[in-house]
């Protein structure tokens, strides 16, 4: 029996150690909101947390993940009170809301390592994440308000 | 206001739904050969006046005794914020409180019929045009249902009151009531001879930004698309398919597939070798473990130039759709006269969600859970599979990961329910990306050919455009190709928006292996590309300015001026630019809606870099100015990735592009900044989920045109090329 350590639960797992975990997620915990795109990591909508950095869960095999803390869109708040989720309901950022997930936690890695990113750096971050319905420019717009929101978040503190 | 008068036939339904709500629904508005299905279930009970081949046990609205409004929205929600404009109309109409309402997706019933297309189905952007007139008829009728409850519990005359953001109101005394405590006694009352919708001037929602009902389950993981349906029991399923277009299986071992953990079975299906598991990592190893002969029917030497050199044979037979003046005579009398062929490339679609299904057959019933567009094809495709009759045949749509025409199409619902069927239990089918590049039915290729006149005097004399490819409609929809012309292929070349005295537009249809289908915006994708770029290349040829040369021509069609006007002006045309950067500009109409766009690019290493894109659009009356933004936000990248990026190429039989390693999309770093300019009309509504495609492409191309002075031809984009 394997187990992960998913958004602050520990959950045991009976699949082959192999599985990626992005298929222990969603056919073994029925943690949906992590999304099946390509299987080969590109297209970034597998993306979850795992110790605070972004992994594509698609060809991250369960077997690798012993001991580390997994996030997954469930876990980032449980209330979309998230700077990064109020900023993209702010921006009205989902089309279809598929990549979504996987935008969002890039998103989140990205200003827990750069709280104040340049475009540059937002531009690095985010060009692996796709998104067929074009939602890009409301991408760009978030995370610039999601700074914002997490400033004054800081400053009530 | 606008005084609508009800029929008995048009009015279906209203009643009280258990739980005393009032749910009110509507046949289509004078289509008489619509019948409503015959009275059935709770919904219908208790509803002594009313004829019971008027009932339909499903309806627009329901109004509960706590105040909140439940919209049922017929349309798919795919990204184009159908689920919110739909709702929002009826809203506006009800006068209902909008932070009191839902709304969700409907069930598969008659009711939901969309008027232009005769089908419940969400495609050829129709959802806001088609049910502008039906959906607010049925939140008017509500609000007078509401009023009349009201007047009658305070003993005054209805035009005493008024109802507004969910209660009603008695002017004269000030007293108020919500509607929650009317539902009841409006659900008994007589349907009303006439309603009254709003004049635009007493629009309370329509015209406003309002944020979109689906957008907080799409930052929290909660909303639920078809991958993502959970069952008791469910099973999941892959399928291997013939790589082979037009093959078939002919043998298969599944002696160590069945070996892997997890599997439950291997069966043969119409679309191949369905491996059925516990879970889909299992199906997948399964599926991988399979030995498989395939019949490849000869195919194996298709290859995209074999295509390409049919539609080049094919091209001088094709059928005139438009013949205007004397072409031969104007060609030969023009000062100038210039020929190009042009090709489009197969695109695929790449939803973000790969296709997927899940069907639960029984002796009794199948219940079929899908993002589809497409809600009568899913119920009739199940009920061919499973023998059952309609009403045994439900379909639950779920939030669509993408959608853009691949969703309307069945081949994922018939697996679904045929592995159902065989494992007789509920099985919910996957595909990989790889089988959803490889297995897509594809945005048609076309090869054209144009020649195009022009006089001493620059102006515009003679345009020829032969057109060849392959038909979607012969496959979908045989019964309506007329004559070897399926109008998909010429839309946005037979409606070319310039006076030309002499006109050609012909087709040639040519059908291979390679299945097409409909793409986004459909004809006009390529046509927009093919009739814009080649326009810009006789406005070289007679020296004139592209924008300029376009409105010269175009006194018959103010709306296509009016958003070239515009989107020319905001984007600055003429005026100066960094050394090194051009504009182009182009302009479609497509699903009754009007768009132009300029396009602000240079050349980056040897690729070409978009700068900035500048749309303006003319949809008609405006619901969701936020909406129309996105959408066109959303189809100017779309556009921009069928512009620079692709193709889908064939080779042995073969699609060669695999997963978005090989058909990339665009991404972010190379999204440009996007403006979007929205024309206040008071025209009938358009489409929106569409039109903004259209003149991605040529503007992006006659920009690199005018930088480089060599025409773009085909696509994608290649420099030198």
């Amino acid at each position: 029996m394997l187990h992960l350590n998913v958004n602050g639960q520990r959950h045991d797992l009976a699949m082959a150690s192999d599985t990626p975990l992005l298929w222990a997620l969603r056919d073994g915990l029925k943690l949906t909101g992590t999304k099946f795109g390509c299987g080969i990591a590109v297209c970034g909508s597998c993306v979850v947390l795992v110790d605070g950095k972004p992994v594509r869960s698609c060809v991250t095999p369960v077997s690798a993940l012993a001991g580390k803390k997994i996030t997954t869109i469930e876990g980032l708040s449980t209330d979309r009170s998230h700077p990064v989720q109020q900023a993209w309901i702010a921006e009205e950022v989902p089309q279809c809301g598929y990549c979504q997930s996987g935008q969002i936690l890039t998103a989140v890695a990205l200003l827990a390592r750069k709280p104040n990113p340049t475009e540059a750096e937002i531009e690095e971050a985010m060009r692996d994440v796709l998104c067929r319905c074009g939602t890009y420019p409301r991408i760009r717009t978030a995370i610039k308000k999601a700074v914002a929101l997490a400033a004054a978040k800081d400053k009530e503190v | 206001m606008e005084e609508i008068k009800l029929s008995r036939r048009d009015f279906l339904k209203i009643s009280a739904a258990t739980g005393g709500g009032l749910i009110i629904g509507f046949a289509l508005g004078g289509c008489e050969k619509q019948t409503a299905p015959p009275a059935q279930g709770p919904l219908s009970e208790g509803v002594p006046e009313a004829e019971p081949l008027q009932f339909t046990p499903n309806a627009w609205l329901t109004i509960n005794s706590d105040d909140t409004v439940t919209i049922r929205v017929g349309s798919s929600e795919m990204g184009q914020g159908t689920l919110t404009g739909i709702a929002m109309l009826i809203a506006d109409e009800l006068d209902a409180d909008w932070s009191r309402l839902r709304a969700e997706h409907a069930p598969t019933d008659k009711a939901y019929t969309n008027p232009i297309i005769g089908r419940q189905h969400t495609g050829g952007s129709t959802a806001i045009r088609g049910f502008w007139n039906i959906v607010r008829k049925a939140g008017a009728t509500g609000r007078e249902l509401l009023l009349q409850a009201a007047a009658k519990q305070w003993g005054v005359e209805p035009s005493e009151c008024r109802a507004r953001k969910g209660e009603v109101i008695h002017q004269a005394s000030g007293r108020r009531l919500r509607y929650g405590a009317l539902a009841e006694t409006a659900a008994r009352l007589p349907v009303p001879d006439k309603v009254f919708m709003k004049e635009p001037d007493e629009f309370v929602l329509i015209g406003k930004s309002i944020p979109r009902l689906d957008t907080p389950d799409k930052v929290d993981g909660k909303a639920v698309f078809g991958m993502d349906v959970q069952l008791p029991k469910l099973l999941t399923a892959t399928v291997a398919r013939c790589p082979v277009k037009g093959g078939k299986l002919k043998h298969f071992d599944a002696k160590q597939a069945l070996a892997m953990p997890g599997v439950k079975r291997v069966e043969a299906i119409s679309a191949g070798v369905a491996v059925i598991a516990d879970h889909f990592w299992a199906a997948k190893q399964g599926r991988d473990a399979l030995s498989i002969e395939w019949d490849t029917a000869g195919n194996e030497s298709l290859d995209s130039a074999s295509i390409e050199a049919q539609f080049k044979a094919a091209l001088d037979s094709g059928l005139r759709v438009r013949d205007d003046g004397n072409i031969n005579q104007s060609l030969a009398a023009a000062a100038k006269t210039l020929e190009a062929v042009y090709t489009a490339p197969y695109q695929a679609h790449v939803c973000m969600e790969p296709m997927n299904a899940t069907a639960d057959v029984r002796a009794d019933g199948c219940d079929v859970y899908v993002s589809t567009q497409a809600q009568t094809a899913s119920q009739e495709t199940a009920m061919r599979i499973t023998g059952l009759a309609r009403d045994k045949v439900k379909v639950h749509t779920t939030f669509l990961g993408g959608g853009f025409g691949r969703r309307s199409e069945q081949d994922f619902v018939m697996d679904a329910v045929e592995c159902s069927k065989v494992a007789g239990q509920p099985v919910k089918v996957i595909w990989s990306r790889e089988d959803d590049i490889m297995h897509d039915q594809y945005r048609p290729a076309t090869y054209n050919r144009l020649r195009g006149g022009v006089d001493a005097q620059g102006k515009l004399l003679a345009w020829e455009h032969r057109i060849a490819g392959s038909s979607i409609l012969a496959r979908l929809y045989p019964g309506a190709v007329k004559d070897g012309h399926d109008r998909t292929n010429t839309e946005g070349a037979k409606n070319l928006p310039y006076h030309i005295a002499n006109l050609r537009v012909s087709y040639a249809m040519v059908n291979t292996p390679v299945p097409v289908g409909f793409w986004r915006s459909v004809g006009s994708s390529q046509n927009a590309f093919i009739t814009e770029c080649f326009f810009d290349e006789l406005a070289k040829l007679a020296g004139r300015d592209p924008l300029q040369a376009r409105l010269e021509l175009m006194s018959e069609h103010p709306r296509h001026a009016g958003v070239l006007k515009l989107a020319a002006e905001k984007a600055g045309w003429g005026t100066p630019l960094p050394k090194g950067r051009a504009r182009g500009i182009a302009v479609a109409e497509s699903f009754t809606t009007y768009t132009a766009q300029v396009a602000e690019v240079s050349i980056d290493k040897g690729a070409v870099r978009v700068h900035r894109m500048i749309c303006a659009v003319d949809c008609g009356m405006v619901v969701n100015p936020n909406s129309i933004r996105a959408q066109m936000e959303g189809a100017i990248v779309y556009g921009l990735t069928a512009a620079l990026k692709g193709p889908i190429t064939i080779a042995g039989g073969q699609i060669q592009q695999r997963n978005f390693d090989d058909y990339p999309l665009l991404r972010l770093d190379e999204c440009p900044a996007i403006d979007v300019h929205i024309v206040n009309s008071q025209q009938h509504p358009g489409g929106v989920g569409e039109p903004g495609v259209p003149p991605t492409a040529p503007a992006v191309a006659n920009a690199v045109f005018a930088l480089t002075g060599q025409p773009v031809r085909s696509l994608p984009i290649r420099l030198g090329a």
